[in-house]
């Protein structure tokens, strides 16, 4: 058995201690980097490179570090559990229990369908089960970590306060709208299950395998996307001139916002495949609101994913479903873009 | 041994089935393997994320890929 499995809590502390003195050496380390090349660390070159250098590391490290953990708060919140502490609460309470939960409970979209007939089957309302399904694929810790990573925590902090923001209500208004009808015959025929579950025994050892797994699946798949982001961030950051972004951040006109909705629902994207496009629009003067709710668009309003429910819900309940949430996204946007 | 693969068609359901033929070879196990990919029949199961694993009827994992280590165990219980 690895030393990890045997020795948890000290792999942790020891794990911990190494993030963070690495974490403090990737400055200097990327500033000497850049120094050894025969580049002039004060040209846009050299300021292009130095920003590349130390953002690649930082936000890699960073995306390790919080998916790891994630990985390992991921194994206390199963599916089985959430549904348990959902079924049969009253709704408003219960949509902000469910669009919270959505950012600790794992979510891969193609569970997408099982997962909300097994809540509907444990008797959870249909709109908390709303709440979940769209808090879980929009507020996830990459999002988080990137937009920390990338643009400091307060955009973070707004991305996720808003996210839920939009779950919740956009979870509560369609449960006001009593629309059980419209889920598919089939659903509403299936047997009622109890929402009790066993609780399978789980080590702390088998929660840090937990960890890896995540770290070895998300980070895995989604670091292509992060060097191109970076890489567009650095060209941005060094080569555009200041004032040519102020010059166009002014007044935004108002139907930039419901155009960047629109545009954003027929995309599909994982979080961190949206990244550079933020990036991108960020530099070409777009308000951070309207770039928000495009990224919240991309990200909760996926065409795949409305194919894949079809099968469990009618085209009426479907179009709701994205109206809402297209809406509250709306709203998100240009509250964002007033308050900044 | 009967084992399914519970899974709409995804790329990890995919893998998943890859690896559990991969390891059964390895060890040199006959399993029967199968891909349940109707919603009603996964659903019948009760699992809530894909992929799920059943054996002999019963389920014995479900949600992301399975370790090697898992599917080792599962074999050698047989």
């Amino acid at each position: 058995m690895r030393w990890h499995a045997r020795q948890p809590i000290a792999f942790l502390i020891l794990a911990a201690v190494v993030w963070f003195a690495l974490y403090q050496t990737l400055d200097p380390a990327a500033e000497a980097l850049v120094a050894s090349l025969p580049v002039d660390r004060a040209s846009h070159l050299g300021g292009a490179l130095q920003f590349f250098f130390y953002d690649t590391p930082k936000v890699l490290m960073l995306l390790t570090g919080v998916v790891f953990v994630m990985g390992m708060i991921n194994s206390y919140f199963t599916p089985e559990r959430t549904r348990a502490m959902l079924a049969g609460r009253t709704e408003g309470v219960a949509n902000v229990m469910a669009a919270s939960l959505g950012i600790v409970t794992p979510f891969c979209s193609c569970s997408a369908v099982p997962l909300f007939i097994g809540f509907v089957q444990a008797g959870v309302p249909l709109g908390v089960t709303f709440s979940f399904l769209i808090s879980a694929p929009m507020v996830n810790e990459v999002a988080l970590t990137l937009l920390f990573g990338m643009f400091g925590w307060k955009v973070a902090l707004l991305y996720l306060g808003l996210g839920l923001s939009v779950a919740i209500v956009a979870g509560w208004v369609i449960g006001r709208l009593k629309m059980e009808a419209y889920l598919e015959d089939w659903v509403r025929d299936m047997p009622r299950m109890a929402a009790q579950f066993e609780e399978a025994g789980m080590t702390l050892a088998d929660r840090i395998q937990g960890g890896f797994t995540s770290v070895r699946e998300i980070v895995g798949k989604v670091w292509p996307y992060i060097l191109v982001g970076i890489a567009v961030g650095a060209g941005i950051h060094s080569y555009v001139p200041e004032d040519y972004m102020a010059s166009f951040m002014g007044r935004e006109a108002w139907w930039s916002v419901p155009l960047a909705v629109v545009i954003g629902v027929p995309l599909y994207s994982n979080a961190a495949g949206v990244i550079p496009i933020v990036q991108a629009l960020l530099a070409k003067g777009a308000a951070l609101g309207t770039v928000l709710a495009f990224m919240m668009s991309v990200i909760a309003l996926s065409l795949p994913e409305m194919i894949i429910l079809r099968k469990v819900l009618k085209v009426r309940l479907i179009a709701t479903f994205v109206s809402v949430v297209a809406a509250g996204i709306l709203l998100v946007g240009y509250v964002f873009n007033a308050v900044l | 041994m009967d084992i399914k693969v519970l899974g709409t068609g995804c790329a990890n359901c995919r893998s998943t089935i890859a690896l559990i033929d991969q390891v059964a070879m390895a060890k040199g196990v006959t399993v029967k393997l199968e891909k349940v990919e109707e919603l009603r029949d996964i659903m019948g199961y009760g699992v809530m994320s894909t992929p799920g694993v059943v054996i002999n009827g019963k389920v014995v994992h479900a949600g992301g890929i399975p370790s090697r280590e898992k599917i080792e165990q599962w074999l050698a219980a047989a």
